[in-house]
């Protein structure tokens, strides 16, 4: 194992070890801090330090998606929302509903790493058969845009006309749910007083 | 040379598994799912990394389709917590036991 990773380029190892730390450093920024703005904050590292890694394997457009989408889009929504809903939320960690809940799954989470990591090392990491070269001219070499775009509008073009009813179920569901609910019938009081 | 795959894959399984742990011991809504992206994220890892070792296109073009379902995915969810919170105070999820509004 460790004469593969001297194998590579030292570029490609930095590169790795670099996004790597970065990646699991912003994870655990995500679970561990108290703010929700943080762990949104740590949550944009932990993408940029994955986007690298898709530019490392050669995904290109999907990291520059993923810079767009999830870091531009997502984490946006995610702070936008935390603000609509107030920051000052401390979390109350002190108390647990269920005793040991914690240490438990922190224990079974390791466990289940430890488990497919030793499955994957006994019968091997990557199974499977090298796709057949795609279609084109052989010995071209071609854009990472280019095949993906080709690969989606061929072969998956049914998803992706799929994809975009999805999102439009998504659009019109969002606008249902955040719309300001009827207001309440008189004389009808809300179940807790709590009216915001 | 470039790095081999086993080592994305272990990085893939550990995010997953940070995930996953987050998930169950944070008790904030928005947080949580925060850790539900991150377990998508780590499994995008794998797929982009397979996508490279056995040289096929079509473990991107899942990748694409993830991303995209993410997103529908959180804007449907964050809406469904902006309408909690209209109701309830509260924010951790061991409030959410009723299921009546």
């Amino acid at each position: 194992m460790l004469p593969q990773i001297l194998a590579a380029t030292y570029v490609d190892s930095f590169t790795f070890g670099v996004c790597a730390v970065i990646v699991l450093a912003g994870a655990a920024g995500v679970i561990l801090a108290r703010n929700p703005v943080h762990s949104a904050l740590m949550l944009v590292m932990t993408l940029f330090g994955v986007a690298v890694l898709f530019v490392a394997q050669e995904a290109h457009f999907l990291a520059a998606v993923q810079v767009i989408v999830y870091a531009g889009a997502i984490v946006v929504l995610f702070l936008f929302v935390i603000m609509l809903i107030g920051v000052d939320r401390v979390e109350d960690t002190s108390q647990e509903p269920l005793r040991g809940q914690r240490v438990a799954a922190a224990v079974v989470g390791l466990l289940t790493l430890l488990m497919v990591v030793f499955l994957a090392r006994s019968s091997g990491w990557v199974t499977g058969a090298s796709a057949a070269l795609p279609p084109g001219n052989p010995g071209e070499d071609r854009e990472n845009v280019e095949l993906l775009g080709r690969a989606i509008f061929t072969d998956w073009i049914l998803a992706f006309e799929v994809t975009s009813l999805l999102l439009v179920i998504a659009v019109v569901g969002a606008v249902v749910l955040a719309k300001k609910p009827p207001a309440p019938l008189a004389g009808r009081e809300e179940p807790d007083g709590v009216r915001r | 040379m470039s790095i081999a795959p086993e080592w994305y894959l272990a990085l893939a399984a550990g995010l997953f598994t940070m995930g996953a742990i987050g998930l169950l011991i944070r008790r904030n809504v928005l947080v949580m799912f925060m850790c539900v992206e991150l377990m998508l994220n780590a499994v995008n890892l794998t797929f982009v990394t397979f996508a490279r070792t056995l040289d096929d296109i079509n473990g991107q073009v899942a990748v694409f389709f993830v991303l995209v379902v993410a997103a529908a995915e959180v804007v449907v969810g964050l809406g469904i917590i902006v309408a909690i919170f209209r109701r309830r105070a509260d924010a951790t999820a061991d409030d959410l036991h009723l299921l009546k509004g």
